[in-house]
Formats: C-alpha cells, sequence, structure tokens
C-alpha cells in the first residue's frame, strides 16, 4: 500500500513523443488509420498536381501591370485586364473625371458599415448617422449643388449600382418581410390568405421572371402616360422578392417563440402592437439573425441577375469590357477578380453573421 | 376587422385598377391579347431539344421543349448535387484535418460567388480553353473534348435495348418486393436475409440475359469528324455542361451545410447506444443515423432543390434553351409579353407545387417510419 | 412619434413620385420630360454603342438626335436606353422609351400583332453568313451540318431556319441573346458560323482579334429594312418621326449639309426655302417649330454625312453605300416632296 501511496509523489509521466508537437497532430489529424493516411496522400498528391501549375499560371507565368498586347505572348493569367479597365468596372458610364465621387461615397458607405459592426453603437444616432451617411451618398452620387456637376440616374453603374440595388434591397425587404409574416400568423383569415398567396407566389418563381415582369411587362400595368424609371423597377423586384424569403425565415422565429410568452404578454393587458414589437419580435428577430444574414447574402449576390435585363452593374461592365476586342480572351482573369469582389463582400457578412450570433446568444 | 376589409379591398382595388389599365394598354396599341399563338408555326430552332421539334412545329411544341430541357438538366443537377453534397457534407465532418478544412473552403468559395458569375466563368472555360473539332481532346477511345462539348459513343441502336430496359424495370420491381418479403420475415422469424443482395444481383442478371439472349449486340455508334462537327455519338453541348456544373457546385455547398447540420443533430449518445448493442457501423449509419438526420436534413433540401430548378433559369444567360429562353424568344416573336411571362411563372409554380407535395410526401413518409 | 412618421411617410412619398412621370399622348409626354427616351443597341458598333467614353455613337443613335433636334431644336435632348434583341419591343409597347433606333426590321407582324409603326427605312439590310476562313467554306450552300450562332427572338433567327430548311442542310443553333457575349463565342470557336445582317457582320468582323481571319459569304438570304419605330396611337409623333428620317435624306437630294445649311438659308429655291422653313408651313403642318429640318441638318447632318461618319468605307465598317445610295445613284433612298 504504502508503495503506492509513494508513487502518486513521483515526477508526472510526460504524454509519449509520438502524441504531442507536430508529430502528434499530424498523426492525430491526418494519419490516425490507414484509410485517413490513403486519403491524406490522396488529396496531397491531387493539391500538388493542380496547384502548382496554378500558381504559376497566376503568380508565375502572369502579367499584372501591362498592355494588351504584351498578353498575347505569355502563358499565365494576364491580370493586367483589371487596372487598364478599372475605372469602367467599377464606375461604368459615370463621366471622366467626376469618378472620386463614387468612390468617396462607397469608401463612406464601408465606413458607416465597419462603424455599425460594433454593438455598443447600436443607438438612436446610428440611425441618424445612416440617413446623414445616405444624403451625403445621394449628393455625391446626384450632384447639383456646390458646383458639382448633375449625373442622372442612367449614368449611376458599376460597383456602385451593386451597391445600391443590394442595400436598398435589404434595408426595405426586411421590414416588408417581417409584416408579411406577422400577417402569415395573423388570426384575420383574409390578411392570412393574401400573405401566404403573396409569400408563395413569388417563392415560387425564379427572379429572373421577376426581373422581366419589372423591365418588359409592368409598364403595361400602369396607366397610359406613366411610368417608372428602369432601376427602380430593378429595385422593386429584388425588394418584393427579397421579402418573401424574409417573412419565411421570420415565420420560423415566431413559431419557435413558446406559447407562453403571448399569454404572458395577454395577462399584462398588452395589444398586438405592443405584444409583437416589445416581446415576440425582439425574441423571435434574434433567433432567426443567422438565416436572414444567409438570405440577405442571397439578395447580395442575386443582384447581379440584372445583367439580363441589361442595367449596368459590375458584372455587366466587367463583359462589356470583356468584348473589347483587345481584352476578348481573358475572361478567367475578370471573372476571377470579380468573383474575389463577391466572395470578400458576403464573407465578411456571413462571419460578421456567426460572431454576433455568438455574442447574442443568451442560453434560450 | 374593418381593419382586414380595407386592406382585401385595397388589393382588390390595386389588383382591378391593374388589369384595366393593361386592357386599356392593350386595346389602345392593338397588342395581340391570348394564347391563340400556341398553335401558330414556331418558325425558330431549338439548340438540343429533348424531343423531336424542328422550325416548323408550333410555339406550345417549342415552348414544351424548353420545358422538358428545363426538366432534363434539373432532374440531372439534383442527382449529382445530392451525391456532391453529401460527401462534401460527410467530408466536412471527418476525422481527417485536409478533407474537412479542404471541403470547408469549397463550401465557403462556393456559397460566396453568385451563380450567375458561376455560370459565366464556366461557360468562358469550356469555349476559351478547349480546343477546336478538329483538334479535338481524345482522353478515351471514342470519347471526345473539344468547344463543341463532351461527345462520347454509345452502344448502336438495337430492338434489344427496350427489352433490356424492361428486364431492368422488372429486375428492380423483384429488388423491390424481394425486400418487402425480407422485412415481413424478419418481423416474423428475426432471420435477416441478404435481400439487398439478391435484389442487385437480379436486376443486373435480367438486363444480361436478355442482352445475351438477342444475340450480345456490341456494335457502337463511335462519333466521327464529319464537316463541321461530330456526327454520331452523344453530344453534350457546352452550354448544357457550363450551367450543369454551375448548378452543381452552387447548389452541393448549401446541400454539404445541410446535411453536415443534419448528421450533427443526431445525438453521440443514439450512435453509442446502437454500437453498444452490436450493430455494426454500416447500420448505425443505416438504421440509425439517417432515418433521425432525413427529417432535419429534408425540408431544407427541399428547398435547396426547388432553387436549383429556379437557377436553371439563369440558363438563357449562357444559351441552354431551358423554357424561360424560349419563352422569351416566343414573347419576342409574337409581342405577347404578358401571357408569356405568366406562363413562365405558372410552369415554375407548377414545379415548385408539384415538388412540394412530392416531398412532404415522402417526409410524411419519414416520421412514421421514426415512429 | 407622429411627427417623425409623417415625415417618413411624406419623404418615402417624395422619393416615389420623383420616379414617376405623366403625360398623355406621347408627343406631350416627350414634350413634358424634355428629351427623347430612345431604345438602341447598346453592342452594334456602327449603328448604337457607347464609345471609350461611354459617348454614344452610331447611324441608328445619330437618327434618334436627328427626331431629338426637330422636336426639341437641341440633337442632345436624347437618352439612350441599351436593350437587348428580346426586351426592344416590349420596352416600346411599354412606354418604358418613346422610340426604337435599333437596327429593326419591318415585318408585317410586327407592324400588326405587336402595335408598332415603323417610318422610313433608315438602312437597307440582309443577311448574311460570317465564317473563319481556317473552315475554307466558299458558299452558304456548303454549310451542311454547321453550328451557328444567332441571336434569339430575332428576324435573322427565324430566316436562318427557313433557309437551311429550304436547302435542305442540317444545322444546329447556338442562341445567346445578347450581341457581344454572342459575337466572343464565335470568335472563341463555339460556332462555324456567325449569321445575322450583313451590317452587323462587317461591325461584328471589325472588333474581331484578327478580323482577316474571317469572311462574309456572298450569300444574302433576306431583305431586311431597318427602321425606327414608334407605338400605335400618335400619328402626329409618328409623322414627325417619319419626316425626320426623310428630311436627312431630303437634305442629301438636295446637296445640303451640315457645313452648307446656312449659306443655303439664302437660297433662292423654292424647294429649299420650303424644306429650311424660310418659308413656313411645313413645321406648323407637323406641329413643330420652322426651323425643324434646319437644326437636323445643322446638328446632326443629312443622310449621307451620317452614313458616312458612322459605317461609310471610311470608317473601320468600310461598307459601300449600296442598297442605301440616293435613287439617283442606284439606291434606294427616296424622298417625297417637302410641301
Amino acid at each position: 500500500m504504502s508503495e503506492k501511496i509513494a508513487d502518486t509523489t513521483a515526477e508526472p509521466m510526460k504524454p509519449p513523443v509520438r502524441n504531442v508537437g507536430v508529430y502528434g497532430w499530424l498523426r492525430e489529424n491526418l494519419f490516425n488509420n490507414w484509410f485517413n493516411s490513403l486519403l491524406t496522400l490522396l488529396i496531397l498528391y491531387g493539391l500538388w498536381q493542380t496547384c502548382v501549375p496554378l500558381i504559376r499560371w497566376a503568380f508565375i507565368d502572369s502579367l499584372w501591370f501591362s498592355s494588351a498586347e504584351a498578353c498575347r505572348d505569355i502563358d499565365g493569367a494576364c491580370w493586367s485586364i483589371i487596372p487598364n479597365n478599372v475605372s469602367f468596372i467599377f464606375f461604368g458610364f459615370f463621366p471622366d473625371g467626376q469618378q472620386w465621387r463614387p468612390l468617396l461615397a462607397m469608401l463612406l458607405l464601408f465606413a458607416l458599415v465597419f462603424y455599425s459592426k460594433d454593438r455598443k453603437h447600436w443607438k438612436r444616432s446610428l440611425g441618424v448617422y445612416w440617413l446623414l451617411g445616405l444624403i451625403v451618398m445621394g449628393t455625391l452620387m446626384h450632384g447639383g449643388v456646390f458646383g458639382l456637376p448633375v449625373v442622372e440616374t442612367d449614368q449611376w453603374s458599376g460597383f456602385p449600382l451593386t451597391l445600391m440595388l443590394a442595400l436598398f434591397g435589404m434595408v426595405f425587404a426586411y421590414p416588408l418581410g417581417v409584416l408579411l409574416a406577422l400577417g402569415r400568423q395573423s388570426r384575420m383569415a383574409g390578411i392570412k390568405t393574401l400573405c401566404v398567396v403573396y409569400i408563395e407566389l413569388i417563392r415560387g418563381v425564379p427572379l429572373i421572371s421577376l426581373l422581366f415582369m419589372s423591365s418588359v411587362m409592368f409598364p403595361l400595368f400602369l396607366p397610359e402616360g406613366l411610368s417608372i424609371d428602369k432601376v427602380l423597377r430593378a429595385q422593386v423586384a429584388i425588394i418584393l422578392f427579397t421579402a418573401a424569403y424574409i417573412a419565411e425565415v421570420v415565420r420560423g422565429g415566431l413559431q419557435a417563440i413558446p406559447k407562453g410568452q403571448y399569454e404572458a404578454a395577454d395577462s399584462l393587458g398588452l395589444g398586438y402592437g405592443k405584444t409583437m414589437r416589445l416581446i415576440i419580435l425582439p425574441q423571435a428577430l434574434k433567433i432567426v439573425i443567422p438565416p436572414s444574414v444567409g438570405v440577405l447574402i442571397s439578395a447580395f449576390k442575386d443582384t447581379s441577375l440584372v445583367v439580363i435585363i441589361a442595367l449596368y452593374d459590375v458584372l455587366t461592365t466587367t463583359k462589356v469590357t470583356l468584348s473589347n476586342p483587345d481584352w476578348m480572351g481573358y475572361s478567367r482573369e475578370a471573372y476571377l477578380f470579380l468573383a474575389l469582389l463577391y466572395f470578400v463582400c458576403c464573407y465578411a457578412m456571413s462571419s460578421y453573421s456567426r460572431k454576433l450570433e455568438k455574442e447574442l446568444h443568451t442560453g434560450h | 376587422m374593418l381593419f382586414q376589409v380595407v386592406v382585401l379591398l385595397l388589393a382588390l382595388s390595386i389588383g382591378y385598377a391593374l388589369f384595366s389599365n393593361t386592357q386599356a394598354n392593350l386595346e389602345r396599341q392593338s397588342i395581340a391579347t391570348g394564347f391563340g399563338f400556341l398553335q401558330n408555326e414556331a418558325g425558330f430552332e431549338i439548340g438540343e431539344p429533348a424531343i423531336d421539334y424542328s422550325a416548323a412545329d408550333s410555339y406550345g411544341r417549342a415552348l414544351l421543349v424548353g420545358a422538358l430541357n428545363t426538366l432534363k438538366v434539373s432532374f440531372v443537377g439534383i442527382v449529382f448535387t445530392l451525391l456532391l453534397g453529401t460527401i462534401v457534407g460527410i467530408a466536412r465532418l471527418s476525422h481527417n484535418w485536409l478533407v474537412s478544412r479542404l471541403s470547408g473552403v469549397f463550401i465557403e468559395v462556393m456559397q460566396n460567388i453568385p451563380i450567375l458569375l458561376q455560370l459565366f466563368f464556366w461557360y468562358a472555360l469550356f469555349y476559351e480553353a478547349f480546343p477546336s473539332p478538329r483538334q479535338a481532346l481524345n482522353p478515351l477511345q471514342g470519347v471526345f473534348l473539344c468547344n463543341r462539348g463532351l461527345i462520347f459513343g454509345v452502344p448502336a441502336e438495337h430492338p434489344a435495348h427496350s427489352a433490356m430496359l424492361i428486364a431492368l424495370l422488372l429486375g428492380m420491381l423483384g429488388w423491390w418486393l424481394l425486400v418487402r418479403r425480407g422485412h415481413k420475415i424478419q418481423d416474423r422469424t428475426g432471420r435477416i436475409l441478404p435481400m439487398h443482395r439478391i435484389g442487385m444481383v437480379l436486376s443486373l442478371l435480367l438486363p444480361l440475359l436478355v442482352w445475351l439472349f438477342a444475340g450480345a449486340p456490341t456494335a457502337m455508334d463511335i462519333p466521327s469528324l464529319q464537316g463541321f462537327n461530330f456526327a454520331g455519338g452523344v453530344t453534350v453541348s457546352p452550354e448544357f455542361s457550363a450551367l450543369l456544373i454551375g448548378l452543381v457546385l452552387y447548389t452541393s455547398a448549401f446541400v454539404a451545410e445541410i446535411v453536415r447540420a443534419g448528421i450533427q443533430s443526431v445525438s453521440r449518445g443514439q450512435v453509442e447506444a446502437a454500437m453498444s448493442i452490436g450493430l455494426r457501423p454500416g447500420q448505425v449509419l443505416r438504421l440509425v443515423i439517417l432515418p433521425q438526420a432525413l427529417r432535419v436534413i429534408i425540408p431544407p433540401l427541399t428547398s435547396q432543390m426547388l432553387n436549383l430548378t429556379k437557377n436553371s433559369s439563369l440558363a438563357i444567360a449562357i444559351g441552354y434553351s431551358d423554357f424561360v429562353s424560349v419563352a422569351n424568344t416566343t414573347i419576342n416573336q409574337t409581342g405577347q409579353a404578358i401571357e408569356g411571362v405568366a406562363l413562365i411563372m405558372l410552369v415554375y409554380l407548377f414545379f415548385s407545387l408539384s415538388t412540394s407535395v412530392f416531398m412532404n410526401w415522402y417526409n410524411k413518409k419519414m416520421m412514421l417510419v421514426e415512429r | 412619434m407622429r411627427f417623425t412618421k409623417m415625415m417618413a411617410l411624406v419623404a418615402a412619398i417624395t422619393l416615389l413620385s420623383s420616379g414617376l412621370a405623366f403625360a398623355g399622348k406621347d408627343l406631350d409626354t416627350v414634350r413634358k420630360k424634355g428629351f427623347i427616351q430612345a431604345g438602341v443597341n447598346g453592342a452594334v458598333f456602327g449603328f448604337g454603342m457607347p464609345d471609350a467614353k461611354g459617348v454614344w455613337k452610331g447611324l441608328d443613335v445619330d437618327t434618334a438626335r436627328a427626331i431629338a433636334a426637330a422636336i426639341f431644336g437641341d440633337a442632345s435632348k436624347v437618352k439612350f436606353t441599351p436593350l437587348t434583341a428580346q426586351q426592344r419591343f416590349t420596352a416600346l409597347q411599354s412606354g418604358e422609351i418613346d422610340l426604337l433606333t435599333r437596327n429593326a426590321t419591318r415585318t408585317l407582324s410586327r407592324e400588326t400583332q405587336l402595335g408598332l409603326n415603323f417610318v422610313t427605312v433608315n438602312y437597307y439590310d440582309g443577311q448574311g453568313f460570317l465564317v473563319s476562313k481556317k473552315l475554307g467554306v466558299k458558299s452558304a450552300k456548303e454549310l451542311d451540318g454547321a453550328t451557328v450562332c444567332v441571336l434569339p427572338g430575332t428576324t435573322t433567327e427565324q430566316n436562318a431556319a427557313d433557309y437551311f430548311r429550304s436547302n435542305n442542310m442540317k444545322w444546329k443553333p447556338v442562341v445567346i441573346e445578347n450581341t457581344t457575349e454572342l459575337a466572343k463565342t464565335f470568335f472563341a470557336g463555339r460556332c462555324d458560323v456567325l449569321t445575322s445582317d450583313a451590317s452587323q457582320l462587317a461591325g461584328t468582323r471589325a472588333v474581331a482579334p484578327n478580323p482577316k481571319e474571317y469572311a462574309i459569304l456572298p450569300e444574302i438570304i433576306s431583305k431586311e429594312p431597318l427602321a425606327p419605330a414608334v407605338r400605335h396611337g400618335d400619328d402626329q409623333f409618328m409623322d414627325i418621326v417619319d419626316f425626320s428620317v426623310l428630311a436627312m435624306i431630303n437634305a442629301e437630294e438636295l446637296g445640303i449639309t451640315s457645313q452648307n445649311v446656312d449659306s443655303m438659308l439664302k437660297s433662292k429655291d423654292p424647294v429649299i426655302q420650303r424644306f429650311l422653313g424660310v418659308t413656313a408651313g411645313n413645321g406648323k403642318a407637323l406641329g413643330l417649330d420652322e426651323k425643324w429640318a434646319y437644326n437636323i441638318i445643322k446638328q446632326v447632318g443629312n443622310y449621307g454625312e451620317v452614313f458616312e461618319r458612322n459605317v461609310g468605307v471610311n470608317t473601320t465598317l468600310g461598307i459601300e453605300r449600296g442598297l442605301n445610295a440616293l435613287w439617283t445613284d442606284g439606291g434606294l433612298m427616296y424622298s417625297p416632296p417637302f410641301k
């Protein structure tokens, strides 16, 4: 007995060297049985086979700042298409020499987004900042004051148009979606039917059919002589489309709220409006943050479909650049660049939503 | 109540106003209305019709071809998406660091790039990177890869083929009956018979027997370069391939996340319990994990399948003649935008609703199995 | 709270209504707006395409400018909407644009079922085939089995179907609804043949990476009278559009150019005096300023000038006048008397 007690005071034994450090990590994560080892080796071989030529193509044999002629003689990527056409790709028809205006507006937008990231700043003043920011951005884009020449909306194109369609799409679709979700859960049969029909109808058809409707059919619905701007119509189509998806997400949140919450609110004597505004929606909307960010990211990506109805968003301007005889044939480079642009925006949104989800998780 | 009436009246009056405006506009500009145009001669060709079609056929038939093309790409797309999505989803949970990281990267990249951009990319890759038919790549005998698509040989037409198809169907019916019988025997006696294996052999053996009986025809329809293009064999066009690849990669990233979440939703205790009563890993997956995970997986999976079908309408951007593309040409030639857009919406609503009905039925069935 | 809500409502309504525009007839609409909204191609060099600075250039673009000059006395009072082949007619029907100058072919069904009115032809075209010289094809009759790039929803698409059918040849269409995308696909070798109006083929070949490798086949398989179009329902507006095009042709017949139009004002010729509005009458009849024709010629030029500037032999396109020469030179351009 006594010997065994003495044992416990001895130096603790170190884990065997093959379980710690780089070696241990490799063993644990890559080679823990014969199947995984085989898989690892196969994948490493595959990566070697694909990545080496890819890196050669993209970085070693490539040209970054050259003329189109110089690109004809190389095997690698011709990234020069981007710097040579950057102003048209990003700003489209916005007049030469005025392009600092959309650039500044975009920077302002990013600054606002960055500022709003911090939850400490979520106060009434944030709304005021956004309102001010939007006014400043609108003034910058449109001009007409402070000696800025007027730039008509039909010249707003490229990345600012993409951002504009996405931003207003999200901002207006969210409240509309919440209203629709409330309508769908409502006890009033008429309203409920209306909302159900709307949601199912919109979710049943592809976005481009709505965009077609907005671009070719909708004007026929209006009284003679009345017409609405083409961009505005596309914007409305995106809002209406996104709202239906938001509505379904929010409905999920509403259904997840226990009945007791409604009953408790009722017993406090709160009316429908107050119950929803103070009790139900704050909880429901919190639950649905991750899926609604998913919908918003989709909305951002979907703005690219306006290329089909000939609006000059950033995808269209890229395609126009690609039809320039000098730069024909470098689609891969241009599309990869654009893919990176979209990826950065969408990835930032989704990782922020994951962070927010963690922060807001209060344990019920 | 009053509120409700007001809202409904408002909706009705907006609807009526739009309708009467439209009516007035059409009248004023003497634009033709009605669906009479469906019987008129279409006068345009379709690239890869799923059924016989020529420019002399009617608009109605052209639209039918478009709808079938949409169904074709959606169906093939869904099958591949389910396969790839499941593999990536399981790989995401792999204990192999490299495998799980790689599938994570795949999911993030595919989810965060617009599908339309991906389609343009794949299409451009097809026609810019592949050689012309005269310099076609020939990786395997009878298989050619060029900027006209993937062309491969198929067995030459033979009456035995339809008989073999029937034999295959019969074999699968037999398989299904055998499995049912097997379950009954297991319920009664507890004995497990290898009915799946027998069934599989049966459904392979039957067509093989028919083939041998028909004199084992081996003639192949090998594509060969004639004039401008390959003649013979089967051609998968770059438009179809680009659309298919784009849709499958994009959607399978979402499916993978759904599959991962579904598997993770099954608690570890279930797996441990199943193992402790002596089930083999395959059985654990088939009998314990899958039935429970599928319950979580199916509803979001349905909406991803519908998304894929709806996204297939982007075919119009890369020249695959799907329903939207044919309908658009029709609208352009007849000038009947309202009828055309209404048809587009109706067809997609029909696809959506029928898929939902089927999936709801399947979902209910899964629920019952759970007991 | 109530106040802010009211403000928000007011703001929303102002925002919405700023995008709206009311008016009656097409001409009144246009006058009230202060500009013409013209639908153009946006991707065909020489007819309607923005240059590197985003300035619109082309024969169709100049035609629209001429109409603006007639109505407003200012050729810059026109805005351009780029439209795909599939959007163009609905855009006109629906009132999104007031005028379509987008190399559209006049046909019976478009005039009747689509509710459009085409005016005088501003370019006589015909459909042809563009092929790579590498194929060694000399005639369209050798195109059996070819893959053909074609724009969907055009008369071209139907003509091609008819042509191959009547010559008993097989073909495979590749339809992409964007002109530039279609050309790009063709240059990359996705199709053996690109078929379109001969003028467009010349434009497409001009922007090819290596124009010398492509040839236009001799066969012209169709008649394509390309004309501006307006909606049914406003005859006065249609007359203005029609006579604006005719005025450019008439000016060429009379030998009036943008250079000499000012000195022509002093001409003793009663025909020229009437035409340029020195003798009043034509303007009043159309409901325009008497100077309308003068403004067109002064600001845009006569038909010959516009043709040579955009598509003529000295441009990249290098197209001969051919059918588009004046009737006196063996072409089809002919103007009725301006009286």
